[in-house]
C-alpha cells in the first residue's frame, strides 16, 4: 500500500531524511520511532505531499506521491504534529469545511462527520470554537479531520501527543480498530503505543533506519537470558544464600532495601529457563514473604535508546546486550 | 465540477471568517459611511455650483452633469479608500494560514493551489463587491426625491470600476499574503505595493517616451476614468482581468514553490 524507496530530503546542506526504505502492506500499523530531530515528520511530509523529496520515490496506494498528488491525497488522511485548525471555527463547521474539500458527496457528509465526531468522542464540544478546546481536545478533532473521509492510508503524526491517559488508551484502541481495513503509518516517541498497537516497527535515527521489525521480535531479540527481579521480606544475607542455591540461578545480585523491611534481588537464570516458580518455592517455604517476583525484560524504550544513542552512525543492526546489564524496568 | 466545490468551499470559510470576526463589520460600516460622506460633499458641492450657474435649476439641468460632477469624484474618493480597506480583507489571506499551519491541512488534502488561490480571492472580492452594494443606499434619496430619476448607467459602470480596480488590488494582496507569515507585515507591504501601483498614473504625460507611456498603463486608477464617467470601454475590462489574472498566477506559483523551498 506504501511503498517508500531510497527517499532523501535535505534542507539546505542539513540532509533530514536519509535514504529511508520501507513498505507497507494493506491493513498493517506501522509504528514509526526515533528520537527528535530523527525525521519522522519529514518523512510524513513527504509521503502526504506537503514537501517534495530531493531524491527517492514514494508511492501510496500505486500512485506516486510527485506524480500524482491528487490521488494520493484523495486516499490519505493525515494528521500533523501540531494539528491544523482554525481556532476560530466551531468544531462541526471545521469538519464540515474539511468534508467538502477532500470531496465527501453532499449527502453522505452529515453522517460521516457524525461518525468521525461519534469516533473521536467530541460530541460534547461539537458547537464549541476550536480555539476555546484544550490540547487535547484539538488533537482529537484533528483525528477527526483525519479519519473522516474514511481514507484507505493514514499517516498520523504523534496522535496521542498531549493527551491524557484515558485519552490515549482511547485512542489507540480507534486506532488499533482502524487497522485491517485502513492502512497505517504512526509514529510516536511512546514505546508501549507501539507495542500495544502496531504490527511492524521502524526505528529512524538521524535520518536512517536502524531497526525495523515486530515489536515482540525486536524485544525478544533483546531480552537476553531472563532475568527476574525478586522481592521478598526478610534479611540481605540469609535470603541471598537461598536464592542462590535454587537450581538455574546462575547470577544474583542484591538491590538493596525496598523499603517496609523488604529487600529486592535480581537474579540471573539459565537461558531458556523460566525460574519463577522455583524462586517463590524457594523464598516461600523458607518462611520469607514473597513480595514482588517479575521478568526483567528490555523494554522498547530501553531497545529504543540502545538503537539510537549507541549504534554507531553507519546505522547497522545492534548487538543484542545482556539483559542484566540494562537497568530494571517491569516487562511483564 | 470538484473543482468549483472546493472553490466554494474556500470562499465559505473565509466569508465565515471576516463574519465570523468584526472585520467585515467594521469596513461595511466604515465603506458605506465614507461612501455617503463623499456623495453628500460631493452632491451639495454640486448643488451649489449648479444654482450659482443656471439659477434654480435643481439641479438636474442639462448644462452641469451629475456624472461628471458627483459620481466621477465620489468614485474616485473611494478608489482611495480602497487603498486602506483592502490590504484588510488580503493580508490574513495566506500569511495566517501559514502562521497556523492550517496551510499543511490545505495542501494534503485533494485541493490544487489554483483552487486555494482562486477561493481566497473570490472571498475577498466577494466580500468588497458585498461592501460596495451595501454602501449604494446612499443613493436610494436621489431616486426618491429626484423629480426626474436619475440615469442608471452610469452608476452601475462607476460601481463595475470601482470592483474590478478593487480586484486587482486584491490579486496583489493576495499574492503579497503569501510571501509571509506575518499578516501584518503582508497588509503594510501591500499598502505600499498599490500606492506605488497608484502613482504609477502621475506619470501618464502625453509628452512622455514610450517607456513611461507603458509604465503609466499599468496605473490601476487611470483605467477607471472613462468608467466613472459613465463610459464602458473593454479595453478598460481586460485590463483590469488581465492584471488580476497576473496577481493571481504569481500567488499560485508562490504558494507552490514555497513548499520547493521548505
Ligand atoms: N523546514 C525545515 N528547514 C530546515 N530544516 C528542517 C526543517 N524541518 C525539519 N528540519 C530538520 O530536519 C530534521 C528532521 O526533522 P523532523 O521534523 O522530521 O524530525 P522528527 O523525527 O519529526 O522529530 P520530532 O520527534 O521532534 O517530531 C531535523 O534536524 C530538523 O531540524
Ligand atoms: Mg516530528
Amino acid at each position: 500500500m506504501i511503498e517508500v524507496v531510497n527517499l532523501t530530503k535535505r534542507y539546505g546542506r542539513h540532509t533530514a531524511v536519509d535514504g529511508v526504505s520501507f513498505s507497507v502492506q494493506k491493513g498493517e500499523i506501522l509504528g514509526f520511532l526515533g528520537p527528535n530531530g530523527a525525521g519522522k515528520t519529514t518523512t510524513m511530509r513527504i509521503l502526504t505531499c506537503y514537501l517534495p523529496a530531493t531524491e527517492g520515490t514514494a508511492r501510496v496506494a500505486g500512485f506516486d506521491v510527485f506524480e500524482q498528488p491528487l490521488e494520493v491525497k484523495r486516499r490519505i488522511g493525515y494528521i500533523p504534529e501540531t494539528p491544523p485548525l482554525y481556532p476560530d471555527m466551531e468544531v462541526a463547521d471545521f469538519l464540515s469545511f474539511c468534508s467538502k474539500i477532500k470531496g465527501i458527496p453532499g449527502k453522505d457528509r452529515r453522517r460521516k462527520i457524525d461518525e468521525a465526531i461519534e469516533k473521536t468522542r467530541l460530541v460534547d464540544v461539537r458547537n464549541k470554537h476550536i480555539g476555546k478546546l484544550s490540547k487535547g481536545y484539538r488533537q482529537r478533532v484533528g483525528l477527526a479531520q483525519a479519519i473522516l473521509a474514511n481514507p484507505d492510508v493514514l499517516i498520523l503524526d504523534e496522535p496521542t501527543a498531549g493527551l491524557d491517559p484515558k485519552q490515549i488508551l482511547e485512542t489507540r484502541e480507534l486506532i488499533k480498530s482502524l487497522g485491517g481495513e485502513h492502512t497505517i503509518i504512526l509514529s510516536t516517541h511512546i514505546l508501549p503505543e507501539v507495542e500495544v498497537t502496531c504490527g511492524r516497527v521502524v526505528i529512524i535515527n538521524k535520518g536512517k533506519v536502524v531497526a525495523e521489525d515486530t515489536p515482540e521480535n525486536l524485544t525478544q531479540r533483546l531480552r537476553g537470558s531472563g532475568a527476574l527481579r525478586v522481592e521478598a521480606r526478610g534479611e540481605t544475607g540469609p535470603l541471598f544464600d537461598l536464592l542462590r542455591t535454587v537450581p538455574g540461578v546462575i547470577g544474583l545480585r542484591p538491590k538493596g532495601d525496598a523499603g517496609d523491611g523488604v529487600v529486592a534481588f535480581e537474579v540471573d537464570a539459565e537461558a531458556g529457563r523460566d525460574l519463577r516458580p522455583e524462586l517463590a518455592r524457594a523464598v516461600v517455604g523458607a518462611g520469607h514473604d514473597l513480595v514482588g517476583l517479575s521478568r526483567l525484560g528490555m523494554s522498547l524504550e530501553e531497545i529504543f535508546l540502545q538503537i539510537t544513542t549507541t549504534d554507531s552512525a553507519d546505522g547497522a543492526a545492534p548487538e543484542a546486550p545482556a539483559a542484566a546489564e540494562a537497568p530494571a524496568t517491569e516487562a511483564s | 465540477m470538484s473543482s468549483l466545490r472546493n472553490v466554494s468551499a474556500i470562499v465559505e470559510k473565509e466569508w465565515r471568517h471576516y463574519f465570523g470576526s468584526p472585520i467585515a463589520y467594521v469596513l461595511l460600516f466604515v465603506w458605506t459611511f465614507l461612501f455617503g460622506r463623499f456623495f453628500q460633499v460631493a452632491f451639495e458641492y454640486f448643488l451649489l455650483a449648479s444654482a450659482r450657474q443656471g439659477g434654480m435649476e435643481m439641479g438636474m439641468g442639462p448644462k452641469m452633469s451629475l456624472n461628471e460632477w458627483v459620481l466621477r469624484p465620489l468614485f474616485q474618493n473611494m478608489a482611495v479608500v480602497a487603498l486602506f480597506v483592502i490590504p484588510m480583507l488580503t493580508m490574513r489571506l495566506f500569511a495566517e494560514e501559514k502562521r497556523q499551519g492550517t496551510i499543511e491541512l490545505l495542501s494534503t488534502n485533494p485541493l490544487t493551489d489554483w483552487q486555494v488561490v482562486l477561493g481566497k480571492f473570490f472571498a475577498a472580492t466577494g466580500l468588497f463587491g458585498f461592501m460596495i452594494l451595501v454602501s449604494l443606499v446612499n443613493f436610494v434619496p436621489l431616486w426618491v426625491y429626484a423629480t426626474t430619476a436619475p440615469d442608471w448607467k452610469p452608476v452601475a459602470t462607476g460601481v463595475l470600476a470601482l470592483l474590478l480596480y478593487g480586484a486587482s488590488l486584491i490579486a496583489v494582496g493576495t499574492f503579497i499574503s503569501t510571501l509571509t507569515r506575518n499578516q501584518i507585515v503582508a497588509g503594510i507591504l501591500s499598502f505600499c505595493a498599490f500606492l506605488a501601483l497608484l502613482t504609477l498614473g502621475w506619470a501618464d504625460d502625453p509628452a512622455a517616451g514610450p517607456l513611461q507611456q507603458a509604465i503609466a498603463y499599468l496605473s490601476v486608477t487611470a483605467h477607471m476614468e472613462d468608467m466613472t464617467k459613465g463610459v464602458l470601454d473593454l479595453k478598460d475590462v481586460v485590463f483590469y482581468l488581465s492584471f488580476s489574472g497576473f496577481g493571481l498566477f504569481l500567488a499560485q506559483q508562490s504558494v507552490e514553490s514555497q513548499r520547493w523551498r521548505a
